[in-house]
């Protein structure tokens, strides 16, 4: 049983209002250093397969068909954990 | 008499809306199609209705679009058969790859609910063929994931193709920025499929087909006259 990170986000030709919005609030609160802001979305998936290559394998088929949608968004499979057996 | 399937899935809203619409108004025989159901049946037009199918988890549409229903609504599709998606059926539809492009989170981060004016830009559809290029239907948004968008390529091709069904313009027909509730590309509201029988728009027809609910009127009935037309009906309202 494998626990696997996906990281959705929007394509960088897509503009991002959601992102855009944090980042003038951020600057109203002073800080402005920060330059740039976009948001996606982290979803985790426990995954029984039996290497990682197959649970990173089982993600991304899960990212390309439902997860995601490629019109808008790219997706990369963070990470894959074996977990413990209970 | 034109057979309409009304699609409900579970957190459909305008459902009843729609069926109104084609049963009451216009006299047709429509019916319900639970999203579990496999098949719409013989139905000449299918509609797939505003709402927040699946409480827009995830991504508008994208759940609803796995449902049984939807794959006999691509055969349908596919076969030439009439298909009106509207706000959150217009979110299903491109989903399903059966319309090109996506609806985002609109630009103004809000939920916008009001009329707006839609500049008819393709009269030879068959949702809009008893209207003329340039006319302007005032009909009501109510969505927060309105924005249309594509990449520029398709875009240039729905153009070249005269794909772009309507176009949300301000009072005097103009399209503006300031008339654009959501910030679609290109001030698009309406877009059609490769084949022409398949309509995907934000706005809703269903909720201004009868002069007595005032505002814009009845401005949503012509594509509902357009699809009864084309499908050689006549036309009660």
């Amino acid at each position: 049983m494998y626990h696997v990170v996906c990281r959705i986000t929007l394509r960088p030709s897509i503009l991002d209002p959601q992102g855009k919005a944090i980042h003038h609030a951020l600057h109203d609160l002073g800080q402005t250093a920060v330059q740039g802001v976009r948001v996606g979305k982290r979803i985790e998936l426990t995954i029984d397969a039996e290497s990682e290559e197959a649970a990173r394998e089982a993600a991304s088929r899960a990212c390309e068909t439902l997860l995601a949608n490629a019109v808008m968004e790219d997706f990369e499979v963070e990470s894959a954990t074996e977990l413990e057996a209970a | 008499m034109a057979r309409i399937a009304v699609l409900v899935f579970p957190g459909s809203n305008c459902d009843h809306d729609a069926y109104h619409a084609a049963k009451h108004v216009f006299g047709q025989d429509a019916r319900f199609v639970w999203h579990k159901e496999e098949s719409v049946g013989d139905a000449d037009l299918v509609i797939v209705p505003g709402g927040f199918s699946y409480g827009d988890y995830l991504r508008s549409g994208a759940i609803a679009r796995f449902s049984p229903v939807m794959k006999d609504v691509v055969r349908h599709a596919k076969e030439g058969g009439l298909v009106l998606g509207v706000c959150n059926g217009f979110q299903v539809l491109c989903e399903a790859g059966l319309l090109p492009g996506a609806l985002m989170r609109n630009a103004s981060l809000r939920f916008v609910c009001r009329d707006v004016h839609l500049r008819v830009e393709n009269a030879e559809t068959p949702f809009t063929n008893q209207a003329q290029v340039g006319d302007l239907l005032t009909v009501p948004v109510a969505h927060g994931d309105g924005n249309y968008t594509a990449d520029e390529a398709t875009l240039d091709r729905l153009e070249a193709e005269n794909r772009v069904v309507f176009r949300y313009a301000d009072a005097d027909g103009q399209i503006t920025p300031e008339a654009n509730p959501n910030g679609s590309a290109r001030n698009i509201a309406g877009v059609l499929g490769e084949n022409g029988n398949v309509l995907g728009m934000m706005p809703h027809p269903e909720r201004c087909v009868e002069a007595i609910l005032g505002h814009g009127g009845a401005d949503g009935a012509v594509l509902f006259r357009s699809a009864l037309a084309h499908l050689g009906e006549s036309v009660a309202a």
